[in-house]
């Protein structure tokens, strides 16, 4: 893409080519009207306002491109007629109730009616009764306010992937002739589709069953989808806005807590919603309703402070996870350096292993892409994520290559998953066995590398799989018929020939791959492949926890450094929680667990955590300040929220004589670590520009280290696993004790099974994984998941499942009747 | 009305009188003077007899000049902000609030918090309203741009209390629902103006 000059009301603005003349107006702060048009999503008409001139011709500025030169004038006379009558008709039968109204203050259709100076109604149309109705447990939608923008259904189907919602039948009159006549002509035309449609759910029914992750809330102009938590709790203007990132896994979303006193009894401050920047980051479910999970501590108890100072003076170990800051991560390392302790952090120790063994082969210390580039590919490849729970926005950015940029996708998985081929009709799914992860890498090895690139001894590897097949196939040949035929008026007989198609079986030969039958890959995968791979150019690698916690990782993580080496693909990883990162980047963390154990945030014989059940309070991620590593590798910062009260980890610091006067003191001093900065952390942006540009924190520095001459291993399948299999895997909007404890996600602790294997099993179950180690668990179907493998959730800090699960995501299992 | 009124700065009809008195004292000699003559004209009694003639007046013509606070008040003028109160509709008794929190908005000494549900029937429940007198200052803003006549200023000036912050909840200013037949509409603040259908655009209806 080349920068190119057009001129918007006469004045020149520097553009990028192929660009939409209303992002190139909003990236020059200039201010085009436009209701339906999505950032990073597909533009759909449906509001018309955004009518401009551009060298001459009306055209919609949110679907036409800029070109060299090109002249725009945003108001013409006609323009401004269109865009008055288009308000006009967002303004009939539009109930009267801004009073009531959760938008009232925020809402666009209030905006442009005062913009465009809407100050009397031309036209009028009998109304229809429209319900209010509960579409799923956080979504509520009044269609009587519903101004059928479609912004909903298009972020729910271009960004999101469920495509949960589309517009139905309104049963409004029609328009009469006369409207059509006496009214402007785009004005009409937006009126005609609104008074059909209104939203409903796409399966049919009531209820969107979706993913709930409310982004069609954020991003509905009027008050007609509002989560049902907030309907009439507070008026937009009263909410203090605090600017921070998401707690609760590695896309590290930025969000905005908006809080407020909790009511007029009691002033303590309450968080009543999450709002975020819809047009440039996309949350989920449990980043939009997983905000109160604060930590409400009555003061300081000095008494247990007391207790706590002496656990870490006879600990062994401290274990913690990885929903933690920089800043305390750092602080338990610099406990570790001054108390001589352990550190153990399951997710973070096993990801740092893989990004260690992965930097020695491949020269430099983090993977080469981020997400952002990811949404930018036409071919994205996705191994070992549960895609649909492990990571939202690595999801999202499968789904939206899809959608925007006429895409493809490789989705490698054991347990099977509905949604995700229905993001494309370009996606391919392996449901491979378990353990044949390295058999899904040299088969990306074979798909897209360069062979001349390849070792010699992979490269014949490779080609072992291959051979040479004879195949019969049926192939349409033309036949030519001859026929005699009567002509009916002249009764006069005639021969006539006709080409007909026929189908002949005939012998080819073939080129089969043994790598993909071995993963269970469909037999005319050669030509789907084919297919899928017309006009691709840019590609993308998107690498997920199952390869970290893997009996191979090692061979693994060489493989991903191989395929990035000579597949010229991007290459991203998954960190396993929110920070595992960034504690991988700091933390010198220990294999095994022994003695006297401090939990932080986790279970141990002394129990420092954010959640009620603990010996120490600490505070919760929305009571304290700091920074995390997202996964694209860039040092955000977060606010809290709310006050707290009680100790934090620097008191103990403190009382070892190695802490600072605050925590964020801890920030700069960071660069002690490779990668990060030395900057404070009030010196740290947390944004987005008008162009989309992500203007966050710092990006951290992939620093280059000594290439190791290492060499892959070939696979075998011994490590393949048979028979029950349990999966560790969280439910949708569940990551960890935070989001389990905010009041609106419901999802339990429970065995999450696919509906065929709930038939085959109870309603509650006993899951033993060896003679000492067995769960009781409640079986929950998720219509979602296809297959026999079983989902044991792990967002419970204290049932320890990562401990049972040990360097493995799946393990052998015997379920029995619980 | 044109501005010609309000820029004329020289309001009203002079009607001022000169006070007519004698030349000042200017020597000692003329001071004593002055002392000795008025204490022999006896002005005190002439003051004295004012006063006898006001209470005889008051107690036997009844001609009383005192208002006997607080036994008695004086009427005040409609437009007269006091303590605030909130009204109901007169057909459903149903208060007029509607939770929209203009006035909390509104409100320069930031004194008006208002509690909002969804409530069973989809409607905005007004659950708790409160203003703190302690802070209010009686400007008007909240009735004046209350779009239900919701809000109003009352005639109960008297403010006084023993705390700074005296509070008012929305039961003690909502009409009694027992009194809502003597409930009137305010004409003061914020009130509908007599013109004000002569102001409206009509909206075109299909019906
Ligand atoms: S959607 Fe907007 S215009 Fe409609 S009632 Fe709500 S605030 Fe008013
Ligand atoms: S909550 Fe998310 S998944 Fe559900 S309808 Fe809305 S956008 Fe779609
Ligand atoms: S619900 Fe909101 S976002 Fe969806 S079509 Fe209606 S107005 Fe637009
Ligand atoms: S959980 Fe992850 S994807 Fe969801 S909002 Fe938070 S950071 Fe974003
Ligand atoms: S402005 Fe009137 S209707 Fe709105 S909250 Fe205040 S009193 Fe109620
Ligand atoms: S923004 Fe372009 S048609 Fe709606």
């Amino acid at each position: 893409m080349s920068e190119i000059t057009i001129k918007i009301d006469g004045r020149e603005y520097k553009t990028q080519e192929g660009e939409y003349i209303l992002n190139a107006a909003r990236a020059n702060d200039v201010f085009i009207p436009a209701i339906c048009y999505l950032t990073r999503c597909s533009p759909t008409l449906a509001c018309r306002i955004c009518l401009v001139e551009a060298d001459g011709k009306q055209v919609y500025a949110c679907n036409a491109k800029v070109k060299e030169g090109m002249e725009v004038t945003v108001s013409t006379p006609n323009i401004l007629k269109e865009r008055r009558a288009i308000m006009e008709v967002y303004d009939v039968n539009h109930p009267l109730q801004c009073g009531v109204c959760d938008k009232s203050g925020e809402c666009e259709l209030q905006n442009y009616t005062l913009e465009i100076g809407v100050d009397s109604q031309s036209y009028s149309i009998p109304d229809t009764k429209r319900e209010n109705t509960n579409w799923s447990s956080v979504l509520h939608y009044d269609a009587g306010l519903c101004i059928v923008c479609e912004r909903c259904t298009t972020v729910c189907k271009d960004m999101i992937g469920d495509a949960a919602i589309k517009t139905g039948a309104r049963g409004g009159e029609k328009l009469s002739k006369e409207a059509k006549d006496s009214m402007p002509k785009d004005a009409y035309a937006m009126w005609n589709k609104l008074q059909k449609s209104i939203i409903v759910p796409s399966n049919g029914t009531e209820h969107t069953n979706c993913s709930d992750c409310g982004e069609c809330t954020a991003v509905c102009p009027v008050g007609a989808l509002v989560s049902r938590d907030f309907v009439y709790s507070s008026n937009a203007w009263e909410l203090e806005r605090v600017p921070a990132t998401c707690a609760h896994c590695s896309s590290g979303c930025q969000i905005y807590y908006e809080k407020k006193h909790t009511s007029i009894a009691n002033p303590d401050e309450k968080i009543y919603r999450v709002t975020n920047e819809w047009n440039f980051v996309s949350l989920c479910g449990a980043g939009r309703f997983g905000y109160d999970f604060q930590n409400d501590v009555e003061g300081k108890d000095v008494e247990a402070f007391e207790q706590a100072i002496n656990a870490f003076k006879k600990a062994d170990t401290i274990k913690f996870n990885s929903a933690i800051t920089n800043e305390e991560a750092f602080m338990l390392q610099l406990l570790k350096e001054k108390l001589g302790v352990k550190l153990i952090n399951h997710d973070a120790k096993a990801f740092k292993d893989f990004l260690d063994s992965y930097s020695k082969a491949s020269g430099s210390s983090l993977y080469g892409s981020d997400f952002r580039e990811v949404m930018k590919s036409d071919f994205v490849i996705s191994v070992g994520a549960s895609l649909r729970n492990d990571n939202p926005n690595a999801r999202y950015a499968f789904n939206n290559v899809q959608k925007m940029n006429k895409g493809a996708g490789l989705y490698f998985h054991p347990v099977g998953d509905m949604l995700v081929p229905t993001f494309g009709k370009s996606v391919e799914v392996f449901n491979h066995k378990v353990g044949q992860e390295e058999a899904v890498l040299y088969l990306i090895l074979d798909l897209f590398g360069d062979k001349d690139k390849l070792p010699v001894q992979t490269k014949d590897y490779l080609a072992s799989f291959h051979k040479t097949v004879k195949k019969t196939i049926k192939e349409k040949v033309m036949e030519s018929v001859t026929s005699t035929v009567v002509d009916k008026e002249t009764g006069e007989s005639k021969e006539v020939t006709k080409k007909v198609p026929k189908m002949v079986d005939k012998e080819v030969e073939v080129d089969e791959n043994g790598l993909v039958s071995i993963l269970g890959g469909s037999d005319n995968f050669a030509e789907t492949f084919e297919k899928m791979m017309k006009k691709k150019e840019n590609f993308s690698l998107i690498i997920g926890e199952d390869l970290y916690f893997h009996p191979r990782a090692r061979n693994l993580s060489r493989l991903v450094a191989l395929i990035e080496d000579v597949c010229d693909m991007n290459l991203v990883m998954i960190p396993p929680r929110t920070n595992s990162l960034g504690v991988a980047m700091i933390c010198n963390l220990d294999e095994e667990e022994s003695g006297y154990i401090v939990g932080y945030n986790e279970h141990g014989h002394f129990r420092l955590g954010a959640r009620g059940f603990s010996k120490l309070d600490i505070p919760a991620l929305n009571q304290q300040e700091g920074t995390f590593v997202t996964m694209n590798k860039v040092v955000v910062p977060t606010n809290p929220a709310l006050e707290y009260k009680g100790y934090e980890l620097n008191d103990i610091l403190n009382e070892f004589d190695i802490g600072l006067d605050e925590t964020i003191d801890f920030t700069p001093k960071l660069a002690r670590f490779d990668g990060f900065k030395d900057i404070e952390f009030d010196d740290l942006p947390n944004g987005y520009t008008n162009t989309g540009k992500e203007n966050r924190g710092y990006i951290i520095d992939n620093i280059s280290v000594e290439k190791q001459a290492v060499s892959v291993v070939e696979f075998n399948d011994s490590i393949v696993l048979e028979g029950e299999i349990a999966y560790r895997c969280n439910p949708q909007r569940q990551f960890n004790d935070f989001t389990d404890k905010s009041h609106q996600i419901n999802e339990e602790f429970a065995l999450y099974v696919s509906p065929s294997k709930a038939q085959t099993l109870e309603e509650e179950v006993e899951v033993e994984f060896d003679k000492d180690t067995t769960l009781k668990l409640k079986v929950v179907v998720d219509d979602r998941i296809d297959g026999d493998i079983v989902l044991v959730p792990d967002f419970k800090s204290h049932q320890n499942i990562y401990s049972i699960f040990g360097k493995d995501r799946y393990k052998t299992v015997t379920i029995k009747k619980g | 009305m044109g501005l010609e009124k309000f820029k004329d700065r020289n309001v009203g009809i002079q009607q001022y009188k000169v006070v007519e008195h004698e030349a000042f004292p200017k020597s000692n000699a003329q001071k004593f003077a002055r002392v000795m003559k008025r204490m022999v004209k006896g002005e005190l009694f002439v003051g004295l007899w004012v006063t006898l003639r006001t209470m005889y007046q008051a107690l036997f013509q009844d001609d009383m000049h005192t208002v006997k606070y607080p036994f008695e008040k004086l009427p005040i003028s409609p437009r007269y902000r006091a303590i605030h109160e909130m009204l109901r509709l007169l057909e459903s008794g149903h208060y007029r609030c509607i939770g929209c929190g203009l006035c909390e908005k509104i409100c320069i000494s930031d004194c008006i918090k208002i509690d909002t549900k969804y409530d069973e029937n989809q409607r905005k429940e007004v659950t708790e309203y409160t203003i703190n007198f302690g802070r209010c200052i009686f400007c008007g803003y909240c009735a004046e741009v209350c779009p239900e006549l919701a809000i109003v200023h009352g005639g109960r000036y008297e403010t006084s209390s023993q705390q700074r912050a005296s509070f008012s909840i929305f039961e003690d200013m909502l009409t009694p629902i027992d009194a809502l037949s003597s409930q009137k509409e305010y004409p003061g603040f914020g009130a509908v103006s007599p013109n004000a259908d002569d102001n409206i655009k009509k909206t075109p209806l299909a019906y």
